[in-house]
């Protein structure tokens, strides 16, 4: 791949962290006041909002399932999410596969059982894109549910590692996700330590990539923390102070 | 946005609801009848935007991006830059939305919010995209994109608050007359706007004009007028929505419309 880049430095990266330094992170929950639950992460440069809606009626009528509800799941990106070219709208293959993945992530852990003939509705929008956002958009969409006091078997939280420059890196950002060798998004059970979703591109050997999971392992226990604590804070307070981009 | 009978009739109860307090003298909140909800607006919330905010009127929240590209100019108008505005109802925005291309709703909404912006501040002289042309074939374009985050009510207005503060916050990217591309971090300067066009929207319930409506006062209403005015004292757009108005309402309705904008104006500043 492109060589010419150096992404890491005297062993720190192109924005100044150690290859086990997360990008800053906050997560909020109940930042919008019409859906049922919600969550807003900001991480590194991603915008991630996610809202949840349900259990409530299954629409088509004929995809209700009579023992447990449908969870289902809407990741999109805005137009202007990125900094090159305005976007397109809606859905695109690259959405649909990755609103796929975290639906299946969401299918492990919420106990569906309690809810026949219902669907569960998890919306995921990307405001602002800088690399990660599948893994930003599970860590939201977790808080969400809960904040939507959905119940679930376990917590869930992503995180990606990858490599660049030879190092494997945590949390990659947007130069290390497109000019690094390999990148790993997963997403992984708090209780169980489950990975309920793993990706790869790119090439790693397989001591590589048992780092790059134990990396992911280790900082789930930071952003799970994290998640905690913005479900708990939002009983603090009885009304929502709305979006804080 | 299919109504199921549940929905007609708990219109019906909430109609009579909020009728009943209005003859009262009474508004389900307790406002005013030209009172707005709180307001807020934030500039520069998105950074791979060239502009951004997002606008809050009560529990509403709409979030709008200013993107800009190169583009083919029009045939018809080979010198002049594209503007562009698309909305999307987000599905968690309220348990209404559903996935899927724009409805006739949302079209509206960017269209009105699009007539408003482009009567005054893109057509005529002293257009903000009179500096667009870049060279044969090729002209600047600047998208703005209405995401409707939170829908509780009057997302007119707070589409046109979030959408004026998009364009205010615009830093135009530098153009690269060599590699034909935008240079998207050095910029050649802000947009010119001059009049600051912003909508008031109106519902009428009863013999009642409400600013301001919040979705359950519209679904009591009988009729929507939205006005959309100038700081130099023009009407750039108008859209009724459903019901009548009269003339005399109309023109009532101007009035206030200033009145309300020069207010809803100075938090885009």
């Amino acid at each position: 791949m492109a060589e010419e880049k150096k992404l890491i430095i005297n062993g720190k990266r192109i924005d100044g962290r150690s290859p086990d330094d997360l990008r800053p992170l906050r997560i909020e929950t109940g930042v919008l006041n019409e859906a049922d639950g919600s969550a807003f992460v900001q991480w590194g440069g991603n915008k991630i909002v996610a809202g949840i809606y349900g259990p409530r009626e299954c629409i088509p009528k004929h995809e209700a399932n009579p023992y447990k509800a449908l969870v289902k799941c809407r990741y999109t990106m805005s137009p202007f999410a990125s900094k090159e070219e305005h976007g397109r709208s809606g859905p695109n293959r690259r959405s649909i596969e990755i609103s796929k993945v975290i639906r299946e992530v969401f299918e492990n852990i919420v106990v569906a059982e309690l809810y026949p003939m219902t669907q569960i509705d998890i919306f995921i929008d990307v405001l602002q894109a800088e690399g990660g956002t599948r893994v930003g958009a599970i860590t939201a969409a977790a808080a969400a549910l809960a904040d939507a006091g959905i119940p679930m078997r376990d917590m869930v939280c992503g995180v990606a590692v990858g490599k660049a420059d030879g190092t494997i890196v945590l949390d990659l950002g947007k130069e290390e996700d497109n000019f690094g060798e390999s990148d790993v998004p997963m997403a992984i059970s708090n209780r169980g330590k489950e990975l309920l979703l793993i990706q790869m591109d790119g090439l790693l050997t397989k001591e590589e990539l048992a780092i790059a999971i134990d990396k992911a392992m280790a900082a789930s226990e930071k952003i799970h923390a994290m998640q905690t604590e913005a479900i708990t804070k939002r009983y603090e307070k009885l009304e929502s102070e709305g979006l804080k981009l | 946005m299919a109504e199921s009978a549940k929905d007609l009739v708990m219109h019906d109860i909430k109609r009579s609801v909020i009728l009943d307090m209005l003859n009262k003298g009474q508004r389900m909140d307790d406002r005013a009848p030209d009172q707005y909800r709180p307001i807020s607006v934030q500039k520069g919330v998105i950074d791979t935007a060239e502009g951004s905010a997002i606008a809050k009127i009560g529990k509403t929240q709409i979030l709008v991006g200013a993107k800009m590209a190169t583009a083919t100019p029009f045939p018809d108008r080979p010198k002049e830059g594209v503007f562009s505005v698309n909305c999307e109802f987000l599905p968690l925005a309220n348990s209404s939305f559903e996935p899927g291309p724009p409805d006739e709703d949302s079209i509206e909404l960017a269209r009105v919010t699009d007539r408003g912006i482009r009567s005054a501040e893109v057509e005529g002289d002293n257009s903000i995209t009179e500096n667009f042309f870049l060279e044969e074939g090729k002209v600047m374009a600047l998208f703005l994109d209405i995401y409707v985050l939170d829908h509780s009510g009057n997302m007119t207005d707070s589409a046109s608050l979030a959408a004026i503060g998009a364009l205010l916050d615009v830093k135009i990217p530098k153009y690269d007359p060599d590699t034909k591309t935008l240079i998207r971090n050095e910029t050649s300067g802000k947009l010119g706007l001059k009049h600051l066009p912003i909508a008031t929207t109106f519902a009428k319930v009863g013999q009642h004009t409400l600013c301001d409506p919040t979705r359950e006062e519209m679904l009591a209403a009988d009729a929507k007028l939205t006005i959309t005015t100038t700081q130099n004292g023009q009407i750039a757009a108008m859209q009724k929505g459903k019901g009548a108005f009269t003339r005399d309402e109309v023109l009532d309705a101007v009035d206030v419309a200033f009145k309300k904008s020069a207010e809803l104006r100075k938090y885009v500043l």
